[in-house]
C-alpha cells in the first residue's frame, strides 16, 4: 500500500478566491454569507447563502469557453489551476495515463438547467443553445480538467449529495495507495444559488433567513453556499522523489450508509464512519486533535453529530476541537467537504483551528469544544473532515501532519 | 443588412474572423469552424431568421442543408426565407 499526500491545494469560494485569502478569512473568522444578488430573489423566502462575489467568468475564460463551463466547471478549473500550478506537476507519457480526476458534485450544471427551462417553460422559447447538455452534465468539470492538463487515467463524477466531495476525495485516496493511480485531482464543486436551486432547498424547511450558527442553541437552519476545492493526491514516493512540498498526509477514509432515512441523519451510522475512518488510517482516537465538522446548523445534523463523536471517542471528546466553517461560508453541498478540508490543512500545517462563527449560546445537545467565535493556536498531528449525506451516505476522511 | 451579410456575420463571429476575411467559396473548415462551431452556427442562424434548419449532426453532408461551402450556406437561407414568406 502507497502512502498518499496533497501537493496542491485550490479554492474558489464565498471566503475568497484563493487558499491564502481563505485561510486568512478563517483564521479571521469572517463571514461570506450574505444578502443573495441573482434574478427573481424577491420571490423567495431564502434571501441569504454564501455567493462567490465579484466574478467576473470573462476575466477567466473566452467566448466560446463560456459556451461550454457552467458555473460550477468554471470554478472547478480555477481551482484546479492553482492545485496542480502548486504541484508543479506536468502531465505526459505514463504519469498522465496514470492520473485522474476525481470531482464531486451534487447539482452539477445547475444554473444552465434553471436557464434554459426558464427560457423554454417561462418565456416560451422553443430552441436552446446546442451546448445545453455538455454543459449541464455532472461530469463537465471533471471532463474539462482532464482535458486541459492532459490527464489520461480514471476520471468520473461523484453525486452523494453533501457528501459527494468527501466520496470522490476518498475514492481518489484509495486508487493512489492501491496503486492504481500515481496522482488524483480531487475535490468538489458547487452551483447551485440560482433560483430553482434555492426554491427547491427552501421546500425542506431547513434554511436559516439570517444566518448559519452551527452546534449553538439559537441555531435555525443551514445557508447554502457555491464555489470548489481542488487537490493534488500524490503517490508519497513520487512527491518525495521530485522534492514536492508537502501540505499533509491523508491517512485514512470510510465510508457507510445508515440505511434507514431518506433525510435523518443518524448517530450510528456517523459514529462507524468516524471510527472507521481512523481505524483505516492505523490510528488511535486519542490521536485526533480536530474535527471539521459536517456542522450543518440544522437541529438535527448537530446534535447527532455531537453525540456521534462523543461515543466514538469516549472521554477524549472532550479534549479535541470540532469546529464547522460552515458558518462562514455556508453549505456547498457536493462541494463542501472539499473547502472544509482546508480547515483541517490549517490545522496541521500552521496549528491554526478555524473557528465556529456565530455561536451564541450553549447547547446542551451538543457539549463539546467548538471553537466558539475565534480561532485558536494549537498543535494538532491528527484531523478528520466528516461529511452526513441526505440519503444516509456517510464520509469521513483522516488527514495527518506531515 | 442582406441575408448573405448576416450569414456571413454569423459565420465569422464562429470563427474568430471578420467578416471580410470570408470568402463565399470558403469550406468551414477552411476557416476554421470545427463540428461544435458548425452546430453553434446553424443555431445561430435559426435565431436571427427564426427559422428551423434541416439539419442532422449526424450525417452533416446528407443532410437536405448544403453546408459545403459559405455560398451553399448563404443560399440554403435564402431558400429557407423564402419557403416561410410563401
Amino acid at each position: 500500500m502507497n502512502r498518499v499526500v496533497i501537493t496542491g491545494a485550490g479554492t474558489i469560494n464565498p471566503l475568497g478566491a484563493d487558499v491564502a485569502t481563505t485561510m486568512e478569512a478563517m483564521r479571521e473568522g469572517r463571514c461570506g454569507i450574505g444578502p443573495l444578488d441573482i434574478p427573481d430573489v424577491d420571490r423567495l423566502a431564502i434571501q441569504i447563502g454564501g455567493q462567490v462575489k465579484n466574478y467576473d467568468e470573462t476575466a477567466h475564460f473566452n467566448r466560446q469557453q463560456i459556451a461550454l463551463y457552467d458555473r460550477f466547471t468554471q470554478f472547478t478549473l480555477l481551482a484546479a489551476r492553482q492545485a496542480i500550478g502548486q504541484s508543479g506537476l506536468s502531465f505526459s507519457g505514463e504519469l498522465a495515463d496514470r492520473s485522474g480526476v476525481i470531482f464531486g458534485t451534487s447539482g452539477g450544471g445547475l444554473n444552465t438547467q434553471d436557464e434554459n427551462y426558464r427560457a423554454v417553460y417561462a418565456e416560451g422559447k422553443n430552441r436552446v443553445h446546442p451546448f445545453i447538455v455538455p454543459k449541464l452534465m455532472n461530469n463537465a468539470a471533471a471532463s474539462h480538467v482532464s482535458m486541459e492538463w492532459k490527464l489520461r487515467g480514471p476520471s468520473f463524477t461523484v453525486a452523494t449529495a453533501c457528501a459527494s466531495s468527501n466520496h470522490a476525495m476518498g475514492q481518489a485516496f484509495n486508487m493512489v495507495r492501491c496503486g492504481m493511480a500515481k496522482v488524483m485531482v480531487t475535490g468538489g464543486s458547487e452551483a447551485m444559488l440560482c433560483f430553482g436551486g434555492i426554491k427547491a432547498w427552501e421546500g425542506l424547511r431547513v434554511m436559516s433567513k439570517d444566518a448559519c450558527r452551527p452546534f449553538s442553541a439559537t441555531r435555525n437552519g443551514m445557508v447554502q453556499g457555491e464555489g470548489a476545492g481542488v487537490y493534488v493526491f500524490e503517490d508519497y514516493e513520487h512527491a518525495k522523489a521530485r522534492g514536492a512540498d508537502i501540505l499533509c498526509e491523508v491517512a485514512g477514509f470510510a465510508m457507510t450508509s445508515d440505511a434507514s432515512d431518506i433525510v435523518m441523519p443518524s448517530k450510528q451510522g456517523a459514529a462507524r464512519t468516524i471510527a472507521g475512518a481512523i481505524n483505516d488510517a492505523g490510528l488511535n482516537k486519542e490521536d485526533v486533535g480536530y474535527i471539521n465538522a459536517h456542522g450543518t446548523g440544522t437541529a438535527a445534523n448537530d446534535k447527532t453529530e455531537c453525540a456521534a463523536v462523543a461515543d466514538v471517542f469516549g472521554h477524549h471528546a472532550d479534549k479535541l476541537m470540532i469546529s464547522s466553517t460552515k458558518s462562514m461560508h455556508g453549505h456547498l453541498i457536493g462541494g463542501t467537504g472539499a473547502v472544509e478540508l482546508l480547515a483541517c490543512i490549517m490545522a496541521l500545517r500552521d496549528g491554526i483551528i478555524a473557528p465556529t462563527i456565530g455561536y451564541e449560546e450553549p447547547d446542551p445537545e451538543c457539549a463539546l469544544d467548538v471553537v466558539p467565535n475565534v480561532a485558536r493556536d494549537a498543535a494538532v498531528s491528527v484531523a478528520l473532515s466528516n461529511a452526513f449525506a441526505f440519503g444516509g451516505m456517510n464520509a469521513v476522511l483522516a488527514l495527518r501532519k506531515h | 443588412m442582406s441575408i448573405k451579410d448576416q450569414v456571413i456575420a454569423i459565420i465569422a463571429d464562429q470563427a474568430m474572423l471578420e467578416p471580410s476575411d470570408i470568402k463565399m467559396d470558403n469550406t468551414l473548415e477552411d476557416i476554421g469552424i470545427d463540428s461544435l462551431g458548425l452546430v453553434e452556427s446553424i443555431f445561430a442562424i435559426e435565431e436571427s431568421f427564426d427559422i428551423t434548419v434541416p439539419f442532422n449532426a449526424n450525417n452533416p453532408t446528407e443532410s437536405e442543408f448544403d453546408i459545403s461551402s459559405v455560398a451553399a450556406i448563404v443560399a440554403a437561407v435564402e431558400k429557407l426565407k423564402a419557403a416561410q414568406a410563401s
